[in-house]
């Protein structure tokens, strides 16, 4: 900050009573404001205490609970694999090949469907929308139940994930591909149907390396994320760190937990700085 | 047709035709090498993942029968009482879907009070202290990166079983998430109001209150409703470890082969969560509208 500016705020706070009496109305709120302000705010807080009232938050159970989980951060001190670490590597392996072919399969299914979501590859309205609210339907349902149904089907374990995240994937990307085709220049197909390109021509040469880098991008950065959900979904049986989770934190052996959980985060880190790089590459690739 | 493009001489046209091929040819083979690392890549995670196409196939009949089974006896003479039998526990399952969004709902709010605490903390244009801003940075990372149900099946153990763990194990995550996001917000704010505001008297907490927040409120209101969408679904899984909403309902009726429960209970959280993201993308869309678009 610059001198002049401190000497502007020593002047204003010198003459703090002299301003309060020359612009009375920037120091004080109409009643008619504040009266519906306040009832804002009355509103949402009587409904937020009603949300704790119908969840039994009770701060006697928040201080039992908070003097355990104490117990519980001593108890994982020193993060120990205690003879683990081959079979949480292992897990962990899993876990990405897990997040990686699910996003992979995600993306194969969802790259033609995005096309029939597009409002500038198919304008007819009765066809884009039962795709749209499809897409919708599949990426309301949570990737945990995705794998709980798959499971009835392939069985237990890591395929069962697999399956399970292209299918929440494939509704969250059919949306961003389609709202990436939509937001690509006309131009270039233009271009190309001038100069006698056929529909399908107009696609691949005006359209495609438009929006290419973008979906790449959006992959990679859904494999990111799918990293994190990879890890959870062992909590039902589809293979991944999950099962382990699950397991040493129910029967609190929490120095491997912490070790599990330290690994996970490195996993994730470098997942993501892979990825960034990826991502970085690409759009620079797109600026060209 | 009359041409309206000139042709090149022949002897012009060679060198460019075939400085063109092998710049294609280039192309090619950089494309053809990704190809390459990512089929290994694939048949490498093929094998960790334990992928079995023939299982799937084979298996794929168990997936239609399976969703043949979920769908009710319904005939038209009797829609009314078969539907109803459908909807056999219509009042609970109400009833646990309204708490599965109360859990969003408070765990977007605690969440997003954290978050907001923390993102100025975090945010470079506003604090100037290297050290405080990397020690926010890193906890809202640690929050963000472990998943909700990995904190649920903590507090479950430490406070519980019920929604309140499902709230505070959602409020975690979602401070980490948010924070992040609003920091990114914080520091895209115009600067110039708040060297105003400091210039003009004003304590340092005063001039964030008066020139950051009316700058950012919009920006960080969209996120937490884009948060609060999401926690919806997250909320709803909450149940498989214990932890408050309609999961539990959801697993006990597949493990059990409720076929009939499995589809009604689904098809309540498809709507609630599709209803949700209507009205909240209308709000977002005119909470934005307020201001220029920010990206």
């Amino acid at each position: 900050m610059s001198i002049a500016d401190t000497t502007l705020r020593e002047r204003a706070l010198g003459d703090m009573a002299g301003l309060k009496s020359r612009h009375p109305e920037l120091f004080t709120t109409s009643t008619v404001q504040r009266f519906k302000f306040g009832a804002l705010i009355a509103a949402f807080v009587a409904f937020t205490g009603f949300a704790f009232v119908a969840l039994d938050f009770s701060l006697a159970r928040i201080f039992g609970g908070l003097h355990r989980l104490g117990e519980f951060a001593i108890l994982m001190l020193p993060p120990n694999p205690e003879g683990r670490f081959t079979a949480f590597f292992d897990a962990l392996v899993e876990t990405v090949a897990i997040a990686f072919l699910g996003t992979l399969v995600a993306a194969i299914l969802a790259f033609p469907v995005a096309f029939l979501a597009a409002k500038n590859v198919i304008p007819n309205i009765f066809v884009r929308f039962p795709v749209r609210r499809g897409l919708d339907v599949v990426r309301s349902v949570d990737t945990l139940i995705w794998a709980l149904m798959w499971i009835n089907v392939v069985g237990l374990g890591p395929f069962a994930g697999v399956l399970a995240i292209a299918c929440s994937d494939f509704g969250g990307l059919g949306k961003l591909f389609s709202e990436a085709i939509e937001a690509t220049d006309r131009r270039g197909a233009e271009g190309v149907q001038a100069s006698g390109g056929s529909r399908l021509h107009q696609v691949r040469f005006g359209l495609l390396p438009q929006v290419l880098p973008v979906m790449a991008s959006q992959v990679l950065y859904f494999f990111e994320s799918n990293t994190r959900s990879a890890t959870i979904i062992g909590i039902v049986g589809a293979g991944g760190v999950g099962i382990y989770l699950t397991e040493l934190i129910r029967v609190l052996e929490l120095k491997q937990v912490a070790f599990l959980i330290l690994m996970i985060l490195v996993t994730v880190a470098i997942i993501d700085w892979i990825s960034t790089r990826l991502r970085l590459a690409l759009i620079g690739r797109e600026a060209r | 047709m009359a041409r309206a493009i000139s042709i090149l001489p022949e002897h012009q046209l060679a060198g460019l035709t075939q400085r063109y091929k092998n710049e294609i040819g280039r192309r090619r083979l950089v494309t053809l090498g990704c190809l390459a690392v990512l089929l290994v890549l694939v048949v490498l995670s093929a094998s960790f993942a334990e992928v079995r196409p023939a299982t799937f196939f084979s298996n794929l009949g168990n997936f239609t029968s399976y969703v043949g089974r979920t769908v009710p006896d319904l005939h038209w003479a009797t829609l009314g009482a078969d539907i109803r039998a459908w909807y056999w526990n219509l009042d609970g399952w109400a009833k646990l879907l309204g708490e599965t969004i109360l859990i969003a709902y408070l765990g977007t709010l605690m969440g997003g009070i954290a978050a907001f605490a923390l993102c100025f903390l975090a945010s470079a244009n506003l604090v100037s202290s290297p050290s405080l801003r990397f020690g926010a940075r890193r906890l809202l990372e640690f929050c963000r990166t472990v998943p909700e149900i990995v904190f649920a099946l903590f507090f479950v153990i430490a406070f519980g079983l019920g929604p309140m763990a499902g709230v505070l194990a959602l409020a975690i995550h979602t401070a980490g998430a948010l924070g992040k996001l609003f920091a990114e917000v914080v520091e895209n704010a115009d600067m110039k109001p708040f060297e105003g505001v400091l210039s003009g008297g004003a304590s340092w907490v005063q001039a964030v209150r008066f020139a950051i927040v009316p700058q950012i409120l919009p920006g960080f209101a969209s996120y937490s409703l884009l948060r609060f969408e999401i926690n919806v679904r997250g909320a709803g899984v909450m149940g498989f470890v214990g932890a408050g909403g309609i999961g539990q309902e959801f697993l006990v009726a597949i493990r059990n082969f409720y076929y009939t429960d499995v589809s009604a209970i689904l098809l309540m959280i498809i709507a609630t969560v599709v209803v949700i993201d209507l009205v909240t993308e209308k709000i977002r869309h005119r909470l934005i509208g307020f201001e220029a678009p920010t990206r």
